[in-house]
This record gives C-alpha cells, structure tokens and sequence, in this order.
C-alpha cells in the first residue's frame, strides 16, 4: 500500500469513527440538553441512516436504482403494527414474521424487476412500491389511510425497546453492525461480482458468473435491511402509516446516498445526518419548506460529486498529508 | 342493467385511459429522444391543471382557459428545460430521476403557496355538462370529449411523427442522435421542441382532467406512477406503445376496480371478499405490468428499430 493510499484509508477511518462516535454521544448530549426531542430526532436519523446503507449496497455497489426501497420499510413497519394489534408483541416474533416477508416479497418483486435494467428498473421498482402503498390503504381493518397506532413496544425478552434511550442505542447498534458487515461483504468475493456486474454485467455473464443470482442476493440482502430499519421506526413513532412507503420516502433515502456519498459505506449515514438535520432545520423555519428543499436537491445532484463523506474523506487525508511532509 | 353498468365503466376506463395517452405520449417521446426521465411530468400535468382552472374561474371561458392553460404549461415546461433540466441530458438516470423528484417538491409547494392547501374547483363547461345518449344509455358528454379530444390527439401526433419533417427528425434523433446532429440538425433546438410537446401535452391533460378531478397539489405523482405503468407496459420510447398501453392500463384498472369486488363474493366468504376485494382490485394493473415484464421485458409494443 503506498502512502498515499494508505492516508486515504487512514481517513476514511477516522472520519467513519468520529461520526458514529458523535452519534454515540447523542443521548447523553440530549439528556444534558434536557427534552426528549433531540433523541427522537437522532433515532429518526440513525433509523434512516440504517435503511439509506442497505439500499446503497445495491445502488452504489451494484447500480442498481431502486426508488422502491420504502415498500420494505413499510413492510417492517407494519409486521410490527399486524403482529401488536392481534396482541403478538414478541420483538423476535415480529423480527422473524417481518424478514420472512420481506425476503418472500423481495424475491418475487426482486426476479420481476431485475428482468429489466436502467430505466425501467427505476420505473418498475417505483410502481411496486406504489402498489404496496396502495395495498396499506386498502387494509381497513389495520386502519386505511390513517396508519395503525401500535400500543406497545417490541418485547425482545432479554430486553425492551420501551426506553427511548434503549431504542436508541439498539438503532445505533445495528446500523454499526450493517456498516460491518457490508464493508466485509463488498470487499469479499461477493461483492467483487456485484461491482463487476456494476461495470460491465455482459463480460461478468461471460466469464461465467450467474449474474442474476448475485444481483438478486444484493437486492434481497439491502431489503431486508430497510425491513429491520421499518421495524425500529414502527417502535419509535409507535405507528405504521401508509405514508412510509410513499414515494417521496424512497425518493428520500435516494437522495441521503448521493448527498452523502454514492458507493461508499458510511457515506449513507452522513447523507442522513445532513438530510435529516436540514430538514429540521427548514421546517422549523417556516412551513413552506418543500420549496427551498426541492431546488436545494436539483443543487446537491447538479454539484455533488463525492458527497459529504468523499469530501471529509478528502480533507482529512489532506490534514495528514501535510502533517507527514512539513515543508 | 348490468350490461348498461358495464358499458359504462368500459368507457369510464377509455377514458382514464386517453388521459393517461396524453401523459404517457409525452413522456415516452422524452424518454425516446433524450433518453431522459422526466418525473416532473406529472409535476407539469397538475401546473396545466392549475394554470386552466385560474383562468377559466376568472373569465368562465373553458375556451380560453385551453388556449391560454396550455401554452403557458408548454412554455413553462420549456423554462425548466432550459435552466434546469439540459445541465442533465449527459448524466446517468440516477441524476435525472433524483433532480426531476426535487423539482416535484418545489411544484407542490409552489402550487400550495399560490393556491392554497385545498383544492380549486374547475365547473364543467356549460355546453358540455349534459349527458349524451348510447345505446339507451346516459353518459356525460364531457367524458366523451375527452376520450375525442385523446383521440384527436393520437391521430394528430401519428400524422406529426410519420408524414412531417419535424417527425422524421424526431424519430431519426431517437436512434441516431450522433448522426442527426452530424447532418447539422440542432439537436439542442429539438430537445426543446420535443420537450415542450411533451409539457403542452401534459398541459391538455391538466386542462381535460381539472373538471372531473379535484385540483389539489400533490396531483400529479398518483397519475404519473399510473403513467410510468403505461410506458412499461407499453414498451419505453414508443407513442404506440404508449397508446395501446394506456387503453389496456385504464381500461384494466376502472373495470378491476367496478367489478372485481363483485365478482369475488361469487367465490370467497363475504367477509373475506369485502376485505380482499379492494386490495386486489388496486393492484391489479401492478400485476398486470409484473405479467407483461415476465413475458416480454421490453414491453408489449417496443419501438422497432428498422
């Protein structure tokens, strides 16, 4: 490894370290701070910082746009809000209930959607996850339009989620946990065939490799990761509503991956971080925010070139060069 | 009677469906000759809308609301190609779906600004507020001009694309687009043609549909994602496709939706009918689209490349 590179490792770590560290720090800083908000806040963040990382596996490693991914954070949300109101508030049996499904609808969907590619993969994950949408509208007895209210938090034996601090740090430990794995899995044979199929899908074919398999493994793998982060988000709003899976939700997480770093793997949790906090920060400041978020997107897609994280990336490895070489 | 109902939603449906031809023409001719995604498009139907509703409330001129709703939705259309959209042309689809999503969240909040949370409501012209007689049968006579007007508009964008230069230039720059500018066609000027055909199109959609739906912002994504069901079904960059599409999908949806219900009870539990029932018929054309992909991925009428 040449110097060189190995600084730009170096900063990827330290830069990797420090934001889920601060992370880490919230609910203290929040306890200090006084108010619950701030907490709720930060879990919403993590919470979709989780579910920006698993879709990123297939958009940024594998090309892959899915502007669907909020179907299966609806379907986490509401295998927990089915399960609580038929009195089931066992968190492993909704973990399980919640990823069998996920992984039956991902598959199916999965095999229709990856018959196509480009355009038509955009446009077809997009009107399956309409149709989900759709579909939770249609559920009356789990209440329609207006979203089922979830009485109790999930109950995982050993532990609860009904602390928000709990909760909290749940969130944060699985999204450490996916950023773990996902970084051993893109540098591991798998995910060299993912981005192979990312550059060139036809000589992958040629050289052997089903490249359908892999791609549909990817994609089953970051849905059932955005179906664990629904899960979580249905335990913090304590409700699942058809608005999770509105378009504009998976629009949303597309939007966290570029602003904070396409095919990268902490990349996502900046984006979501910077997301998140922006539009706090908007709709605080008047409620007509949309209008200032919009164009701001069309900004972040016309010059965001590496994200948030590249660019942190970049300077800290130009921190430590000048340190290394004092001229 | 049953016959009469059923007539009914068939044509209820031709005519969701011309609408969706309105919408899904242009898009699909966007698609076609820039190879860009537009999903501002529905941004620009509900602009249309908008646009038509002000005017005829103001001068109560259904007329007047076309001829001045239209032309600004187009030049409107013509604005954002030129200060945001053409920076896209040469990006993946990844930019142009993300950029084209921001410019819906400005639109919404735009209208909301302007007009206000709630709908605006646009009357039925007067002259078209009857119903016209078929078969013994009453229909509104303001359906039927849209499901004229849809037709109009095929027949006039088939005579447009296949009999005149510009349309040569159009098909010839969705496959050759090197060749075409090499030839010295200003394929930037095209872009722009096409682009704002496509938005006064969108433009005529809003117009046709403000009287018989609510015009409120957020209007146009619930008829877009239908529209991108059209193109994919249809096969991508082709008006045929586009036409033939939108019947089947309109038609499709309005008769799931009327009859399926019904037709369930004959053989589930009523219960299980009443739940089931509604969910099935609003995934019906998902379904559908799922079924057409499986067998023939590049839609039931793709663009023959000769």
């Amino acid at each position: 490894m040449s110097p060189a590179v190995r600084r730009r490792v170096d900063a990827r770590v330290v830069v990797a370290v420090l934001l889920l560290g601060g992370l880490a720090l919230v609910p203290m800083i929040s306890s200090l701070i006084g108010g619950p908000f701030y907490i709720t806040l930060f879990t919403r963040i993590v919470i979709f910082a989780l579910a920006a990382v698993g879709l990123n596996l297939i958009l940024g490693y594998g090309a892959l746009v899915s502007f669907g991914h909020a179907m299966y954070i609806g379907i986490g949300a509401y295998a927990v809000g089915i399960l609580s109101h038929h009195g089931v508030g066992s968190g492993w049996i909704q973990l399980a209930a919640a990823l069998a499904v996920g992984a039956v609808v991902a598959v199916v969907i999965g095999l229709v959607c990856l018959r196509t590619s480009g355009m038509a993969f955009i446009m077809i994950t997009l009107a399956f996850a309409q149709m989900f949408y759709f579909l939770a509208i249609s559920l009356k007895q789990y209440g329609g339009d207006d979203g089922l209210t979830i009485a109790a938090r999930s109950d995982f034996g050993v532990f609860t989620l009904a602390s928000n601090t709990v909760l909290y740090y749940t969130a944060l430990g699985v999204l450490v946990a996916c950023l773990i794995a996902f970084h051993r899995l893109v540098y591991s044979r798998f995910g060299m065939v993912l981005r192979g199929c990312r550059s060139n899908e036809r000589r992958m074919a040629a050289l052997g490799f089903p490249t359908l398999r892999y791609k549909l493994t990817a994609y089953v793998i970051s849905a059932l990761v955005c179906v664990i982060a629904g899960m979580l988000l249905a335990n913090l709003t304590k409700f699942s509503a058809p608005s999770y899976m509105a378009w504009q939700a998976s629009g949303d997480l597309i939007v966290m991956i570029v602003l904070g770093g396409m095919g990268t793997i902490v990349g996502p949790v900046a984006g979501a971080v910077a997301l998140l906090i922006l539009e706090e920060i908007l709709s605080g400041w008047t409620t007509h925010w949309m209008i200032v978020l919009g164009p701001a997107i069309v900004l972040i897609v016309l010059t965001a070139k590496r994200g948030i994280y590249g660019y942190l990336v970049e300077r800290t490895a130009r921190h430590a060069e000048a340190r290394a070489s004092p001229s | 009677m049953t016959v009469g109902l059923f007539l009914t939603q068939a044509l209820n449906g031709l005519q969701l469906g011309i609408l969706l031809f309105l919408l899904a023409a242009g898009l699909t001719l966007v698609f076609g000759i820039m190879n860009f995604v537009n999903l501002a498009h529905g941004s620009l139907y509900m602009m249309g809308a908008y646009f038509a509703a002000a005017v005829f409330n103001w001068t109560g001129s259904f007329v007047l609301a076309g001829l001045i709703g239209v032309p600004a939705t187009m030049l409107l259309g013509v604005v954002v190609e030129r200060v945001a959209l053409i920076r896209l042309y040469r990006r993946d689809h990844l930019d142009q779906v993300l950029a084209t999503f921001g410019l819906i969240l400005f639109f919404n909040e735009l209208v909301r600004i302007i007009w206000g949370p709630a709908s605006v409501y646009m009357n039925t012209p007067a002259a078209l507020s009857g119903t016209v007689e078929l078969f013994g049968l009453r229909y509104p006579s303001y359906r039927f001009a849209i499901i004229g007007v849809g037709l109009a508009v095929g027949i006039g964008l088939y005579l447009l694309i296949h009999r005149t230069r510009i349309g040569m230039l159009i098909r010839a720059g969705a496959t050759h687009p090197e060749i075409v500018a090499a030839m010295g066609v200003n394929v930037r000027r095209l872009n722009t043609i096409v682009f704002g055909l496509g938005a006064g199109l969108a433009g005529l959609a809003g117009l046709m549909a403000g009287p018989i739906v609510s015009v409120q912002p957020g209007m146009g994504e619930p008829i877009l994602i239908l529209t991108l069901v059209v193109i994919v079904t249809g096969g991508i960059g082709s008006i045929r496709g586009a036409f033939y599409g939108a019947l089947i999908v309109g038609i499709v949806d309005t008769i799931g939706r009327a009859f399926l219900p019904t037709l369930l009870r004959e053989f589930l539990e009523r219960s299980l009918a009443q739940a089931a029932g509604p969910a099935i018929a609003s995934m019906l054309i998902y379904v559908l689209m799922a079924l057409v992909l499986a067998i023939r991925p590049q839609g039931l009428f793709p663009v023959r490349h000769a």
